[in-house]
């Protein structure tokens, strides 16, 4: 890491965010007439305050791609916001240098009964042109968004992807210095989506400043130069976006446990005992979230039992995300005896593996059930525990098998 | 839990610090933050750009809203000049104002603009929340551009009125050439103080809207809308009506298009201090509105 800058010889950043917070006040009962204060002048109204931003500080460098990650209701939406100049801020500053569009939302101001040119022209406006500029751009507008044949249909007869592709060929016509993008790329087909990400390449090419906030750890590894993620109002990693993405990775998968508890996953099981852990490792065992193909990890998995049993085997169901069953594997198939166990006994089941999968995140469900029964359970645990799954290799499949490749050329006889 | 390795935290609380100091030294000293929303807050060449656009949309939206087109936004206030003409001019006359048809005309045609205008904006910022909470925008555009609107329609009602008069034989004036330019102007700044600030507190209270539709009711027949000025006995009453400064306007119009013999405003008062209390009442109405929004403005997003 560098150590702080003197400042006075960086050049001045695009955007400087410092110790901003913001909150809001939520009316837990809300007065919202007259005749309500006059008929309880005496009540007051009782409301919760919510603390969205908690002093987030950063800066973000002319011609810089960067990114603002974190989970819903994280306050990225809201740091946005403030800068964009819709929310105001209750502490902290925040500059920016030239001129900022904002794509919170796509298509401002588009109205269903009138045709693509003037939703265009108050489209263009509301984002920031001028009407003369707004109307010299229709063509370019219109050829980006391939709408050709449409241009003096109403817009209610547009199909929804229409009008996105139209919203965001006005969106790209600003000119501005400073760009706050709110995951707009979540719509559209794949090759328009295409498209979006060559406009973004150029735009980082043509030297524009890009905050681009988003769930999408792909976009923030391939186009960002520099990441942060906010964490309930707070930034909780800066920096390198691989890295920050796998911060954004463990944060979420912390979730997805706890969910997957919570029914996503679902649980059968007669209660003899329960399957309360389950995880990757590596050989120091440190945990895993993410597995590299062709490495070694182990799976483990813990259960109390709460009453005397006998005859169970444990296994383990390795699947990927469109749940096909990648391997499985089981105690009894390993030919290992559980023998008896007694109430209060925790057991641990675990599985070393050189990881065999395809990139992706995979699932794996842990169960306990009884010899020979077939499908009685002691505890199953749907997708109990993930890992994504990295790798260097293309593997066509769902798994990567350990192979070399050979390719001989043979002269012609000599 | 998986915890992220110590190594790793380490990192990024270091990463953090370098990023927390680097923004407290690029703030130092600076004074342009950004201001958050304000009522205009942007330079007012996009202001107006706005405000047009939006108008202009709106306008078109009621041209080819309907099969009709246009001709019903010219039908409303004919219909009732029509049902109102038969009233005055069968059961109730006034014979001795001149061309009062046309003075009827005149005052329904500039009433309904108030009233679209008005009626129109107080619960424009809750009906435009996109423009407010998703984009930088000038909360006072909002009003402003339903004002626009409903002017467009009041020109294009004025024709009517204009053509109605020569009509009935009334003569082109050189009062249409500035005295009723000015009555527009001040007619525009009126409705636009009171749009701005029913439109800033509807948000936080819902029964201005009710309570606005009977008070703007109540105007119609208070401000010599219906009932010329001089038909009107009682001299004290007729001052008393004045103080309103839409009735001022409403009857300097008719002087200023109509009728030269028409009494002014002035003549009315007889005094011409008196005159102070409709500018007074006038003046302050756009003071505290605009006050009013403004301190609204940069809340306004969170309000909704």
């Amino acid at each position: 890491m560098d150590p702080a800058p003197s400042g006075a010889a960086a050049p001045r950043p695009a955007v400087v965010i410092n110790d901003v917070s913001k909150s809001f006040t939520l009316p837990t009962e809300q007065v919202h007439t007259l005749k309500e204060r006059a008929l309880h002048p005496l009540r007051r109204s009782s409301s919760e305050k919510l603390d969205a931003l908690k002093g987030v500080s950063m800066t973000v460098n002319k011609g810089e791609f960067f990114g603002v990650v974190g989970r819903n209701g994280s306050g990225k939406s809201t740091l946005l916001k403030c800068m964009a100049g819709i929310y105001q801020v209750d502490g902290g500053q925040i500059f920016i240098d030239g001129r900022l569009s904002t794509f919170i939302e796509l298509g401002v101001g588009f109205n269903p009964d009138l045709a693509a040119r003037d939703n265009v022209t108050i489209n263009g406006v509301m984002m920031g042109l001028t009407p003369r500029e707004a109307a010299d751009r229709f063509d370019k507008v219109i050829e980006f968004a391939e709408l050709e044949d449409f241009v003096d249909m109403k817009l209610k007869n547009y199909s929804s992807g229409m009008q996105v592709r139209l919203a965001f060929s006005v969106a790209i016509q600003v000119d501005a210095d400073v760009l706050l993008i709110d995951e707009v790329l979540a719509v559209g087909d794949a090759s328009f989506q295409q498209k979006c990400f060559d406009v973004f390449y150029k735009m980082r090419d043509d030297g524009q400043t890009v905050l681009l906030v988003t769930h999408d750890m792909g976009a923030v590894t391939r186009f960002c130069d520099r990441a942060a993620l906010l964490d309930h109002g707070r930034v909780v990693d800066f920096g390198d976006p691989d890295e920050v993405a796998k911060s954004y990775l463990d944060l979420n998968f912390g979730t997805t446990r706890t969910e997957a508890q919570d029914g996503e996953g679902a649980r059968e099981g007669d209660g003899a005992g329960s399957i309360e852990a389950a995880w990757f490792e590596d050989a120091n065992g440190e945990r895993l979230d993410t597995l590299v193909q062709g490495q070694h990890a182990r799976f483990c998995a813990k259960a109390q039992f709460s009453r005397e049993t006998a005859n169970v085997e444990w296994g383990v169901v390795f699947e990927n995300a469109e749940h096909h069953a990648l391997f499985a594997t089981t105690t009894t198939w390993a030919e290992i005896d559980t023998g008896t166990l007694s109430a209060g006994e925790a057991t641990t089941f675990s599985v070393d593996f050189e990881v065999p999968f395809a990139p992706g995140r995979i699932f794996a469900t842990p169960m306990i059930s009884y010899l020979g029964s077939g499908d009685r359970y002691v505890d199953r645990r749907d997708r109990f525990a993930s890992a994504v799954v990295t790798g260097t290799r293309h593997s066509g499949g769902s798994i990567m098998i350990a192979h070399d490749v050979h390719f001989d050329k043979t002269k012609g006889s000599s | 839990m998986s915890s992220a390795s110590p190594a790793r935290s380490a990192r990024a609380e270091s990463a953090i610090a370098v990023a927390t100091e680097e923004a407290r030294l690029a703030a130092a000293g600076r004074t342009d933050a950004i201001p958050g929303p304000r009522a205009i807050g942007v330079p007012l060449g996009r202001f107006a750009a706005l405000v047009w656009t939006i108008a202009v949309s709106q306008f078109k939206l009621k041209f080819y809203g309907s099969a009709l087109g246009y001709l019903w936004q010219l039908m409303r206030p004919l219909l009732m000049f029509g049902v109102l003409y038969l009233f005055f001019t069968r059961i109730l006359r006034f014979p001795q104002v001149q061309y009062y048809p046309v003075v009827l005309l005149q005052g329904i045609v500039v009433f309904t603009f108030l009233s679209e205008s008005t009626v129109g904006s107080v619960a424009a910022l809750v009906e435009n929340e996109i423009l407010v909470r998703k984009i930088q925008f000038p909360r006072l555009a909002v009003p402003f551009s339903v004002v626009l609107a409903a002017l467009f329609n009041l020109l294009i009602n004025y024709v009517v009125v204009f053509m109605f008069l020569i009509i009935q034989g009334g003569s082109p004036q050189w009062t249409w050439l500035y005295e009723f330019p000015i009555l527009l102007v001040l007619l525009v700044i009126i409705a636009t103080a009171i749009a701005t600030l029913l439109s800033a507190l509807f948000v936080r209270y819902r029964d201005v809207r009710p309570i606005w539709e009977v008070l703007l009711q109540t105007l119609y027949f208070i401000s010599l809308v219906l009932i010329p000025v001089e038909s009107i006995s009682d001299p004290m009453l007729r001052k008393l009506l004045l103080i309103s400064p839409f009735a001022c306007i409403v009857e300097q119009l008719r002087h200023a298009v109509i009728a030269a013999s028409a009494p002014t405003v002035l003549q009315v008062f007889g005094n011409p201090w008196l005159l102070t209390l409709p500018v007074t009442l006038g003046i302050v109405l756009c003071i505290v509105s605009f006050v009013v929004f403004d301190r609204m403005a940069p809340k306004v997003a969170e309000e909704l």
